[in-house]
C-alpha cells in the first residue's frame, strides 16, 4: 500500500484550505449526514434555481479524506444541472470502485482515485457525495 | 510476559502491508490463544450436541461444557454460586436485559436512573430508553476534568429517588477505573441496585462480585480471548429470581400449556432457544488461559506497557492525551495535532500497527472531551514494550509525513 496514492499533495491542499466551507445565511437547501462508525459529519448547503446547482457550500468535522472530497465536489458541481451533478456522483461511485473515470469538468477529483485501494476510506471519501445525492437525487428531500 | 505468552497467540505471526503486526486494539476485541481455538475444534469435533436434553452421551458431555463454563465464570468472578451467571450473547444483550427485565416493569415517572458521560453505548442507550418507556429521569454524575469520579458528586446526584445506578467499571476511552464499589454502597444506602458493565474490567483485571457486591454485571468473551457472540450477566440471585423472561421459546420452560407456560429458573429461564454453546465452551477455555497466567500479573503488565506509551508519546510534541496521568489499565486515548485520528489510523497500518480511531462508542464522553474523534491503542497480554516502540516510531513518521504533505 502507497501511502502518497491516499494522500497526494492535491488532497492535502483541499484539506488544509478547504474551498467553500461555511454556510448561506437564508435560502439555500440543507443536508445533514453523518457516519456513525466515525463520526464524520457533513452539512452541505446548494443554492438551487430551475433544476441547477447554482452555489455550493459545506461545513462539519472530519479526516483528511472526506473534507478534501467535500471540498472538491462543492467546487465540482457549481452551475451544474442536477443531472449533470448527479452524473459527476455516479463516476465519483466508480471511481471508488477502481475503475477508469475522468472528470474533465474538474480534473482533481482523479486525485481521490487511491481511496479506493484503502476500503475503510471509502465511507470518507463518499460522505460529501451521498448528501449531495440526498438533496437533489432521487430519493431527495424535495420529493 | 514473556515470549512464551506471544507464542500461544497465532494471529500474532503475521506481517500486514509488509511489517510484523502490532495489534493495539484490543479494547475492541482481542485476540485468542492456541487454547481457545484448539476448545473450539475440540468440541465441533467430538461433543457437539444440544443441550440440556440429550439422553445420549454426545449430550451430556456438551451440557457438561456449557454447564460447567457457568461454573467456571462464577469462579472467575467469584459470584458465591453459578446460577448467578446468566450466558448472553454479550454485554450489550445483558444490560439490555438488565434494563427490560428489571427495568420495565419496576420504574415510573419520579424514578430516576443514574449514569455518567463516560458510558459505553451500551450502557447508556438500554437506559434513554428505559426512561423514555417509563417516564423515570435519566441523571448524570458529573466527571472531573481528568475524567475520574468524585464520590462526593455520587452523593449529590444519587438520592431516594433513585431505583436504578449503571456505571462503567473501566472507561474504554479514559482508561480510568471507577469505585464502583464505593458508588455501590451510595445507592443501596439509597435503595437503588447498582449495575456495572465490565466489558473493560474483566478481561483485565481480577473482579470480586461479593467484595464489589453490585446487584448486577455485565461481561464480554471476544474481549477476553474468548470467542465473539458471547457473554454473560452476573446477578444476584434473589433479583434474578424475581425477573420475568423476555425472550420465549424452547430450553426455558417448566410447562407449558394451550395458552399459558411457566418458566424454568433463573439463569435457565433468560436462555431461550439453543443458546452458544460453542462460546461457553471457548470462554470456559479463555478463563483457564488467563487464571493460569494470574490476573494480577496481567493487569500489572498492562499498566506498565500504558504507563512506558505515556511516557513516550508524551516526548512526541502535539500529541494530547486524554483522561488522568497515570494508568492502571492498558488503555491510551489521544491525538495528534494537525492529523485526524482516521488519517492517522490508516498511516499507522501502513506500518503494521493496528489502533482505533473514532467516537469509541462514547459520542457524549466525545463531546465532553470536546473532541469529535480520537485514537486509541489499547494493550493486553501479549503486547510488549517493541509494540509500544514501533507505535512510536509510527507515530513520529506519521508527523513528518503529515508536516511534509502540506
Amino acid at each position: 500500500m502507497q501511502l502518497d496514492d491516499l494522500y497526494r499533495r492535491v488532497i492535502m491542499d483541499h484539506y488544509k484550505n478547504q474551498r467553500n466551507r461555511g454556510t448561506f445565511e437564508d435560502g439555500a437547501m440543507t443536508v445533514e449526514l453523518n457516519n456513525p462508525t466515525c463520526g464524520d459529519r457533513i452539512s452541505l448547503q446548494l443554492q438551487v434555481e430551475d433544476n441547477k446547482v447554482v452555489d455550493a457550500k459545506f461545513s462539519g468535522d472530519g479526516c483528511s479524506i472526506s473534507m478534501s472530497s467535500a471540498s472538491m465536489m462543492t467546487e465540482a458541481i457549481k452551475g451544474k444541472t442536477y443531472a449533470e451533478a448527479l452524473d459527476l456522483a455516479d463516476r465519483f461511485s466508480s471511481l471508488m470502485k477502481g475503475e477508469e473515470v475522468e472528470f474533465v469538468e474538474y480534473e482533481e477529483i482523479e486525485a481521490l482515485s487511491g481511496v479506493n485501494k484503502f476500503p475503510a476510506r471509502i465511507k470518507c471519501a463518499t460522505l460529501a457525495w451521498n448528501a449531495l445525492r440526498k438533496g437533489i437525487g432521487e430519493d431527495s428531500l424535495d420529493n | 510476559m514473556n515470549e512464551l505468552i506471544r507464542e500461544q497467540f497465532p494471529i500474532l505471526h503475521q506481517e500486514v502491508n509488509g511489517h510484523p503486526l502490532v495489534y493495539l486494539d484490543n479494547a475492541a476485541t482481542s485476540q485468542k490463544p492456541r487454547v481457545v481455538l484448539d476448545a473450539l475444534r475440540h468440541y465441533y469435533e467430538y461433543d457437539n450436541s444440544n443441550v440440556h436434553r440429550g439422553v445420549h452421551t454426545l449430550g451430556t458431555r456438551a451440557t457438561d461444557a456449557y454447564e460447567g463454563a457457568r461454573e467456571k465464570i462464577a469462579r472467575f468472578i467469584n459470584a458465591s454460586r453459578s446460577e448467578e451467571i446468566v450466558f448472553t450473547r454479550g454485554t450489550t444483550t445483558a444490560l439490555n436485559l438488565v434494563a427490560s427485565s428489571y427495568g420495565g416493569p419496576r420504574l415510573q415517572p419520579g424514578d430516576e436512573i443514574v449514569v455518567t458521560p463516560m458510558e459505553h453505548h451500551s450502557n447508556l442507550i438500554p437506559w434513554q430508553q428505559l426512561a423514555l418507556r417509563t417516564g423515570a429521569t435519566l441523571k448524570y454524575i458529573p466527571l472531573q476534568p481528568d475524567g475520574n469520579i468524585d464520590l462526593a458528586d455520587v452523593e449529590k446526584v444519587i438520592n431516594d429517588n433513585t431505583k436504578i445506578v449503571s456505571v462503567v467499571y473501566v472507561s474504554n476511552v479514559l482508561g480510568v477505573v471507577n469505585p464502583v464499589k464505593e458508588i455501590a454502597e451510595i445507592a443501596h444506602r439509597h435503595g437503588a441496585i447498582m449495575v456495572v458493565d465490565g466489558a473493560q474490567s474483566t478481561p483485565h483485571m481480577k473482579v470480586d462480585m461479593q467484595d464489589l457486591d453490585c446487584d448486577f454485571y455485565a461481561l464480554s468473551s471476544h474481549k477476553m480471548c474468548g470467542p465473539t457472540g458471547f457473554g454473560a450477566l452476573y446477578g444476584k440471585r434473589k433479583l434474578l429470581a424475581q425477573m420475568e423472561p423476555i425472550e420465549f421459546g424452547g430450553e426455558m420452560i417448566n410447562d407449558v400449556g394451550l395458552y399459558e407456560s411457566d418458566w424454568k429458573d433463573a439463569p435457565w429461564r433468560f436462555e431461550g432457544g439453543t443458546p452458544i454453546i460453542s462460546g461457553a465452551v471457548g470462554l470456559g477455555a479463555a478463563i483457564d488461559f488467563l487464571s493460569e497466567i494470574g490476573m494480577d500479573k496481567i493487569e500489572a503488565h498492562e499498566a506498565h506497557l500504558a504507563n512506558y506509551a505515556m511516557e513516550r508519546m508524551s516526548q512526541i510534541e502535539g500529541i494530547k492525551i486524554y483522561g488522568p496521568a497515570k494508568r492502571k489499565v492498558g488503555i491510551v486515548t489521544f491525538n495528534l495535532e494537525g492529523v485526524h485520528p482516521h488519517d492517522l489510523a490508516t498511516v499507522l497500518d501502513t506500518y503494521g500497527v493496528a489502533i482505533r480511531a473514532g467516537h469509541h462508542c462514547c459520542q457524549p464522553l466525545m463531546r465532553w472531551l470536546e473532541a469529535s474523534s480520537t485514537a486509541r491503542a489499547s494493550f493486553y497480554l501479549y503486547n510488549n514494550e517493541q509494540d509500544v516502540d514501533r507505535l512510536i516510531e509510527a507515530l513520529v513518521l506519521t508527523k513528518e509525513y503529515f508536516g511534509d504533505a502540506t
